[in-house]
């Protein structure tokens, strides 16, 4: 048999700024029947785009410029639009990130389903209905008979993700484009997912390019992984080659482990405790608890990491310590004082000793403001300082997140998703704050510039000596800062304590769901863990997904 | 639905403060104009004395507040009153001419709505194409002229030159449906070409506008051709909009047709409330005036509810 697909020197190019941009600068990959191949990289990497053009298919603005892609003999960068229609859905297809968004609304997940089988004429509807209930069983889905006449709201992202995958297989595709299928889930829920793809890809033979930004997850399910950076091949091998002997540094570099935090620093005694939050609940006006009884404390200088999945209710304790969102019980102390729960009561010092860094810093940050004014903004409101000297201190608040003077005057447009982070960092530090909270601040940002992000964090605190509340779903990230742990499930702080005694065994059996979900460079992880999983669930761990 | 059901209790509610407040102003607004109904009846030439006499005999002579107070007491017990000018019940002058104009309305808006949504579909389908231009060109200039213009044009052109349709629009009872039908040809045209392009430019921005969802990219890289897209896919998420704009026109078709009644001569709801302004005769303006406006509140309250029925999460919730 033929060699499936066969990519030769592809170039696409993108339109930006008023011309045409070099996105892929010549990436050639070759593909097996039934191999599973990974292509892995950071934002801008050109992976998405190299995976969508395996399909024949540029997204609106972009364009296939050179190079070949030869799917079973046809070369698709020739093809017509009409025979490119045919092969989409039936023989190759597609599964996308986020599946709450790639699923129409408007239609029952069956209906979608069966889309593809029947308007492309391979079964009738009654015949891929059959086949839908068949495919949501082998991929683990609850109560297969019924779950196709479900709208895409009615269930929850895990499910939806298996039940996209369910649709890219209902017509026996020889290959299957995953363009980050599960960057959008929980961790716990990542793991299930992973498996089902696995499984189902396995059983069926059929061939894969699998797109993520995650080495470990890739090194679960792929056969070989292509490195990309910038529209550029850096290398490609087997599995367990680039996990254990990559040639190349970028590819050494995306392995490293992150470790920022160096643990120097003592444990104060409990004195220095400058936040204190007890028994606090609350909730979204709907009488739905999402904090019950919440209580904690962060020491002078230090870093304590809230951690939890979406629905935990760690940003809704960040809210309440802000006072965006007064408690319904119990109380915040600072320095021992209470805190007001509402902030329109507390005064302007006291806002300003607390300060926030969001999740998203293109939001966060006003389009129209120039980088000077930002910061210049914070300092003057908070410091009063004017003139000469609001101009000085914004020179040495853009000094220490390390940007050059030059930055000044850009706009958050002209700045990259890191540097945008740090220039909120700069305004969050022009109040000079005793404590500040981050909202998932690397959370949007890829990997190496997460790093640096956390890096530029850690030396400010040990330059300045505030605390950090640092709130994050990421372990890596907790175990890359954190002094002490907070982990949170369904409103509720489960366990906490200093980052040792959470991070060695034994674990509370939440913590250790969530420990043994992070995936690990070991190809072999994912099989290892599941086996654990099912200990734990025999233990009675319930486990969501 | 519970929510449905309070929110429309709610809006109806604030549908009757509206219908007050607006008969408030009405009332102010016709005693702000100059002369009366008797002066208007009795002509230049009347005196003093004569015109004293009729305006008591009318009622005229009380303040304004008492008129109202009487007439507002009227309406709440279900009676309209009576016509100064004519002296008939206002009941009997509006009912024929009420069912007249949603005739002509109920026979524009079946042609306008499908004929605009389907154009709005076809623009985005063939969208950037001479086909899309040339229905945009053609909507907006039809939509720019004056609606008498449009209707003279038409007159000009189906009923002097070439006779298809007559060039007025005259009901009478012993016309069967159809007759009635090919009587308002004419008019119906008119306003469908007037209403078209709001509905038709709504419904193509909006498929348009959803065209850029990951689902629409779902559905190209299932292999799905673009026609079934904008009719499977993108047209039941865009619909909210453009109900909206649909149900705007509607109410435009009931109560901005004045100007088309009086080009073609039919008797509707807006040639009456015209002729009573002029005559001072206040409480058939208040009346169709009260109707215009509870058209607009239910109408609009109709879009709304459609707007959240047509979403599939209200529908169906968890």
């Amino acid at each position: 048999m033929s060699r499936l697909l066969t990519i030769k020197d592809l170039k696409i190019e993108g339109y930006q700024e008023e011309k045409w941009n070099g996105i892929v600068h010549g990436v050639s990959l070759t593909l097996e029947r039934g191999e599973v191949i990974g292509l892995i990289g950071e934002s801008g990497a050109g992976k998405s785009t190299i995976g969508i053009a395996s399909m024949g298919y540029a997204r609106p603005g972009c364009r296939i410029t050179g190079g070949s892609i030869e799917f079973d003999g046809m070369d698709l960068a020739q093809a017509s639009d009409e025979e490119l229609r045919k092969l989409r859905g039936v023989r190759i297809a597609y599964v996308a990130q986020s599946a709450a968004a790639s699923f129409n609304p408007a239609h029952t997940l069956l209906q979608q389903f069966a889309e593809t089988p029947v308007k492309h004429g391979v079964m009738t509807f009654a015949e891929a209905e059959v086949k839908a209930i068949e495919l949501y069983r082998s991929l683990d889905l609850p109560n297969p008979e019924s779950i196709g006449s479900r709208y895409p709201h009615q269930v929850s992202g895990g499910q939806l993700q298996r039940a996209m995958v369910a649709m890219a297989m209902s017509c026996d595709p020889d290959l299957i484009i995953f363009d980050e299928p599960t960057t959008a889930l929980d961790v716990t829920t990542q793991i299930e997912v992973l498996s089902s793809i696995k499984n189902a890809i396995k059983q069926h033979n059929t061939a894969a390019i699998y797109i993520t930004h995650d080495l470990a997850v890739v090194a679960q399910i792929s056969d070989r992984i292509m490195v990309l950076r910038y529209g550029n091949e850096v290398e490609t091998g087997l599995v367990g080659q680039i996990v254990q002997d990559p040639k190349e540094d970028y590819t050494r570099e995306l392995l490293s482990v992150r470790n920022v935090r160096h643990d120097t620093m003592e444990h104060s005694d409990s004195d220095s405790t400058i936040l204190e939050v007890k028994n606090i609940s609350a909730s979204y006006g709907n009488g739905v608890r999402v904090l019950n009884n919440v209580s904690t404390k962060v020491t002078k200088g230090m870093t304590v990491a809230v951690v939890g999945e979406s629905g935990s209710g760690k940003s809704t304790m960040a809210r309440v310590i802000t006072g965006l969102l007064p408690p319904e019980e119990g109380e915040i102390l600072f320095h021992g004082q209470p805190l007001s729960p509402s902030f329109k009561d507390r005064s302007l010092d006291l806002l300003q000793r607390i300060q926030m860094i969001y999740q998203m810093p293109d939001v966060a940050l006003n389009p129209r403001q120039k980088v000077k004014d930002v910061i210049g903004r914070s300092v003057e409101f908070y410091t009063g300082l004017k003139g000469e000297y609001k101009k000085a201190r914004v020179l040495e608040l853009i000094e220490k997140i390390e940007l050059s003077d030059s930055y000044l005057d850009r706009f958050p447009s002209e700045l990259s998703g890191g540097e945008k982070q740090r220039v909120c960092i700069a305004r969050a530090l022009a109040a000079e704050p005793e404590l500040i909270i981050c909202d998932e601040v690397t959370s949007a940002l890829d990997q190496l510039v997460a790093k640096e992000i956390l890096t530029l964090l850690q030396d400010l605190q040990n330059e300045l000596g505030m605390s950090y509340l640092f709130i994050t779903h990421d372990l890596a990230t907790v175990k890359a800062i954190s002094d002490d742990i907070v982990v949170m499930y369904g409103g509720e702080v489960v366990e906490q304590g200093s980052k040792t005694e959470i991070l060695t065994p034994p674990h509370h059996d939440y913590t250790d769901l969530l420990l043994s979900s992070v995936p690990e460079m070991d190809p072999n992880w994912l099989d290892g863990v599941l086996q654990h999983r099912l200990d734990l669930e025999a233990r009675g761990v319930i486990i969501h997904t | 639905m519970d929510g449905l059901t309070l929110m429309i209790l709610k809006r109806l509610a604030f549908g009757v403060v509206t219908l007050f407040v607006i008969s408030l102003i009405i009332s102010l607004g016709v005693e702000l104009l100059p002369g009366d109904l008797a002066q208007a009846m009795l002509g230049q030439s009347a005196t003093p004395e004569t015109l004293a006499a009729f305006r008591k005999e009318l009622g005229l002579d009380q303040p304004m507040y008492v008129r109202y107070l009487t007439w507002i007491t009227g309406i709440l017990q279900g009676d309209l009153g009576t016509s100064l000018a004519s002296h008939r019940p206002v009941v009997d002058l509006l009912g024929g001419r009420l069912g007249n104009t949603i005739f002509l309305a109920a026979v524009s808006a079946a042609i306008a709505v499908p004929v605009a949504v389907i154009l709005g579909m076809l623009a985005a389908l063939y969208r950037e194409s001479w086909f899309d231009k040339f229905i945009s060109m053609t909507t907006l200039s039809t939509i720019s002229f004056p609606e008498f213009f449009v209707g003279y044009i038409l007159v000009l052109f189906l009923a002097v030159e070439f006779n298809v349709f007559p060039s007025i629009a005259k009901l009478n009872s012993r016309m069967d449906f159809f007759d009635q039908l090919y009587a308002i040809s004419l008019p119906a045209i008119t306003l469908t070409l007037v209403v078209i392009a709001h509905m038709m430019r709504m419904t193509r921005a909006a498929i348009l506008n959803v065209m850029t969802s990951p689902y629409i990219e779902m559905a190209t890289l299932k292999g799905m051709t673009r026609s079934r897209i904008i009719v499977k896919h993108a047209f039941p998420n865009a619909l909210s909009p453009v109900i909206n704009v649909i149900v705007l026109n509607l109410a435009y078709l009931v109560v901005g047709v004045v100007v088309v009644e009086v080009v073609f001569v039919y008797p509707g709801l807006g040639q009456l409330l015209v002729d009573s302004v002029s005559k001072r005769d206040l409480p058939v303006v208040q009346a169709s005036v009260m109707i215009f406006a509870s058209t607009y509140v239910l109408l609009n309250l109709t879009a709304d509810v459609l707007a959240i029925i047509s979403n599939p999460k209200l529908r169906h919730p968890k």
